[in-house]
Order: C-alpha cells, then structure tokens, then sequence
C-alpha cells in the first residue's frame, strides 16, 4: 500500500494483452490504446467465458429452485460472493452485500443506515474531492433530516488538507464518508488515519474504494472502516455488479434498503419480518450472474498479485506525468511524482478546451476522458471546468503513454499551440 | 473521416475567431445555458427589430464544436425571423458544421440551438434534441 514496500514482481503485460479481444481493435485505423480504466475498465476472455457458461449451463434463480440447475446457480452465486469477501479481506461472506456498484452501495448505507442513525442537526462529513456517487445520496439524506454537511478541503496538489479535521469532526459527527483513491487525480488519501480519527470523534466511517479495489491491495478488516463500496466493472468484471462490504454489527441493526422477495423471513398482509443479512438488502432478483462474471475477474487479478497491479499502474502514471509535463502548455493536476498514487493523471492543455484534446486523441486511437469526471466541486477547487484523463490498468504498457505524449503534441498542432 | 476532416479547417476558424462573440447591452432576447456532462456553458443574447434578428452575440466556455456551432449559428440567424429561428433544427447545425457527430459530441454541437430556442420560447429545458 505504500511506497516503502518491497519492488513487486512485475506484470507480464504482452502476455495480458492477448487476453483481452478488444484490444486488438482498430479505432481510426489505429490500434486502440484504452486509457479511460478509471470510467471502467475492459473484460478478459476468462470473464466473457463465464457469463457465457453460466447462462449456457448453469442458468436459474438462486435460492429458489431445490432442481439441479437452482442448486448450481445457488452455489456460484455464494461462491462469489466467499471470492469478493477474501479479495477485500471481510470477516466473512456473510458481510458482503451485492449490489449494483459502488453508487448503490453509497446509496444503501445512506439510505438503511443513514434514515434510522442520522437526525436533525446532526452532521455528515465528506470531502471535496468526492465522486458525485458519494456526494448527493448525503446530501439527500442531510436535506430530509435537517442534518448538516461538511467537507474536508483539498491543497493545491490534490490532497485532503488535514490541518482542520478536529475541528471538522467536532460535534454531531455521524458518518465520514471519503474517497481512497481520488478518480479524478489519483490521489491515495490515509484510509486508515482517516477512519481512527472519526472513530475516535465517534463517526462511522464509508470507504469508496471504486478506485481502490481494482487496482491496489485493500484489507478491509486492516482499514478498521465501518462500510466499503467498490463496482465490478471498473475491475475487469462486468456491469450492473458491486459490492458493499459491511461491519456485521451494522448489517444486522440497519433497516432493509428495498423490499421484495428474498429479504424477507415471513410476510403476512400488514407486517414482515427481515431476512438475515446479507439477504436482507438483497430484495428482488439479484443480478447472480453478472456476481458470477465479477468472481471470474477476480480469479483473473488475484494471481497477478495486486502489488505487482498497484506498482505498475503508479509507473504508468509516473511516466505520464513526465512525459506530460515536459510539454509546453501542459498542466498536470494532483500529487506530485515523489509520492505514491493510483494510475490517474489528469491534465489540461492550454487554451485548448479538454472535449477537444480527447478528440484529437481519439482521432489517434487514444480514448482517454474529457470533462469533469463527475467531480464538478473538485473542479470548482482546482479552477479548471474540465480536464482530460488517462488512466492506466494491467494491459496498459509504456508504448502507450509514448502515444499519449506524441498525441497532445498532435493536439497542439491541429490548435496552432 | 480523418483527423484532418473532423477539424475542418472552418470549425477551428470559428473556434478561434468566433463570430459575433459578445454580449448585448440591454437584449431583447438573452438565455444561457450548460452542458453538465462537460460543464460548457453558452449565453446568446438577441436583438429583435420588426420581428428578425436584428443583431446576435453569444458567449462563455466550450470545446470547438460547441463555440464554432454557436459562431456558425449566430451568422446564420442574423435577419431571420424569429418564426425562422424557431423551425432551425439539429439537421442545420449539422449542416452548418459539415461533420457527422456521435451522441456525446452531438450535445456539444447542440447547446448553442438549445440555447438559442430556450430564449426565443422563453422556455426553458427545451429538448433540441428530441427535435428532427
């Protein structure tokens, strides 16, 4: 997790790259260099064989049926969801609740959690650098209940600017909610100093690790946080699946999210009783095999080792930066290349607008992301409406940062920069 | 379509000398409005005599799509009327560009039209989009 560790084992990132079809398209006549991980990532074929498998063989609802077909899709489902318990370290499968993704996670404890433990007056604690998922599901939260929001600011380099956190935990302090891995600047904000400081000022805490699990080594239980939320499909797996990781203590006093079949105990006309968790905010048909492809693409993470996963994407971004910002007019945002960071770098070109520097790039073959990255208040801070994005993952090798850098230069040249 | 075709020589003409760029004084017509996907963000304000467009000026920030079809746009509305203004569809800022776009870009190319028919509707969240 930091950079002190011990050099991992590098990735064999020509023998990945044959496992992912997509890559082998041509955008513009050009190979495609696929730098938008950060939005979501692409699948391997391992991934796309087990959601084929599944729905060719295996297909049927989970928990229901007691035929042959029911008990296999039973069994894949669980077994997914004990695989996402030991990738994050939970205590145990019973912890961890599917959901859509991260958004639905935030929007799980912000709902359960957050109608029966939040009142007037009371306050919420996010940051400026949050994703907009972890921002208006509070702010919904805090405008029924008459709570109150604060937010740690950010420095001039892109991280959280800790100087006046006593003084921002003081109070009613219920919950602190903050992002691990800033999407928009690759920031690695101090998960675990965070998370002892508000238990120690008698918050909960709510960890969106969407950029961390992907990408890094994440312990859970090693984090002390309360709630983590990360999506599948930002990490090789596939749309529509995520997960929320919970301290059971607070699965089993929370309220249901949604009701509907299979969260339920016994249902009569006018009352019912809740399932067990993590049943219990798992109302309706869940989305079992999309859970299924999610495990095939941790199988696929796991023996590549995520510090081997962590380290490269940090080099990738090192690169970039370096490369980036020996070109005149460029602007590279957030931390600096002495400190550790997650394979986001994020920049702007001058007096060129960030929509266009993307479609210069991706005249070239090059996608990379334009805009504000749902971080509309992050920009606000950072003084620029939009930036342009690379991000980088395990398929992503050097030869493509050399096109980014020869791309902006082509972006230049089309502007008369 | 290459590189070369996409940013037609004419639309980085329009970005970087954009036509009628301003505002007016006292308009008789004035809207903004923005993109969120992008945070763009374009004020057209009018002045109206004897029912057309008698002068045009818009503002603000955007990529070179969204500016240079504002640009283009403002010099085509200059003395129609504003019945005329009403029926420009997506298809004449199309046109007008001479480029195909893909839904995302597409939002960009329209927001000067969105914005310019919010102010003569006096409506606001008009979808130009849903328009053919």
């Amino acid at each position: 997790m930091t950079s002190t560790a011990a050099p991992a084992r590098r990735l064999d990132v020509a023998a990945i790259r044959r496992d992912f079809p997509i890559l082998e398209r041509k955008i513009h006549g050009k190979p495609l260099a696929y730098l938008d991980n950060t939005a979501t990532t692409q699948k391997p074929a391992s991934v796309l064989k087990a959601l084929d498998d599944f729905y060719r063989l295996h297909n049927a609802n989970p928990h229901r049926g007691v035929y042959l077909l029911g008990e296999e899709a039973t069994a894949a489902y669980e077994q997914a969801r004990e695989k996402v318990a030991r990738f994050v370290n939970a205590r145990s499968a019973r912890d961890v609740v599917f959901t859509r993704g991260t958004t639905e996670s935030v929007n799980l404890v912000a709902s359960a959690w957050g109608r029966k433990n939040v009142g007037r007056g009371d306050v919420i604690v996010s940051t400026e650098m949050e994703h907009h998922s972890n921002l208006v599901p509070w702010q919904l939260l805090a405008e029924e209940k008459g709570a109150n929001l604060r937010h740690i600011p950010v420095d001039g380099q892109g991280r959280l600017d800790l100087t006046n956190l006593d003084a921002l935990l003081d109070g009613p302090v219920k919950i602190v909610s903050f992002t691990w891995v800033s999407n928009a600047l690759g920031t690695l904000n101090p998960v675990v100093e965070l998370t002892r400081r508000a238990h120690a000022a008698g918050a909960l805490v709510f960890v969106d690790a969407a950029q961390a699990v992907p990408h890094m080594p994440v312990d859970f239980q090693a984090t002390g946080a309360d709630f983590l939320a990360f999506s599948g499909h930002k990490m090789l797996g596939p749309t529509g699946i995520g997960a929320l990781v919970s301290k059971r203590e607070h699965l089993e006093a929370m309220p249901p999210y949604q009701g509907g079949g299979e969260m339920i105990r016994e249902v009569t006309l006018l009352r019912s009783t809740w399932a067990d968790p993590p049943a219990k905010f798992e109302a309706g048909t869940t989305n079992f095999a999309d859970a299924v492809g999610l495990a095939a693409a941790i199988d696929y993470l796991t023996p590549l080792g995520m510090d081997a996963v962590h380290a490269h994407g940090r080099e990738l971004a090192y690169q970039a930066i370096r490369l980036l910002q020996a070109i005149p007019g460029v602007t590279v945002h957030g931390p600096p290349v002495t400190e550790d960071r997650g394979g986001v770098v994020s920049f702007t070109v001058d007096g060129i607008h960030a929509h266009d520097v993307a479609g210069v790039l991706d005249r070239e073959g090059i996608a990379v992301r334009a805009g504000h990255h749902c971080a509309m208040p992050l920009h606000a801070r950072l003084g620029v409406p939009a930036t342009a994005r690379a991000s980088f993952t395990i398929y992503n090798d050097s030869s493509e940062i050399e096109r980014l850098a020869a791309g902006i230069l082509k972006v230049k040249a089309v502007f008369n920069r | 379509m290459s590189l070369d075709d996409f940013y037609r020589q004419n639309i980085l003409d329009h970005y970087q000398n954009p036509r009628n760029w301003g505002t007016i004084d006292h308009p008789d017509v004035s809207a903004e409005d923005s993109n969120p996907l992008c945070g763009d963000r374009i004020r057209m304000d009018l002045k109206i005599k004897d029912g057309r467009v008698e002068d045009v000026k818009f503002s603000g920030t955007g990529c070179s799509i969204s500016r240079a079809a504002a640009s283009m746009l403002s010099d085509e509305i200059i003395g129609k009327t504003l019945d005329e203004v009403k029926s420009l569809n997506r298809d004449d800022v199309l046109e007008l560009l001479g480029i195909e776009l893909g839904p995302v870009r597409l939002k960009c190319a329209l927001l000067a039209l969105k914005t310019l028919k919010v102010g003569v509707y006096g409506i606001q969240g008009l979808k130009v989009e849903d328009e053919s």
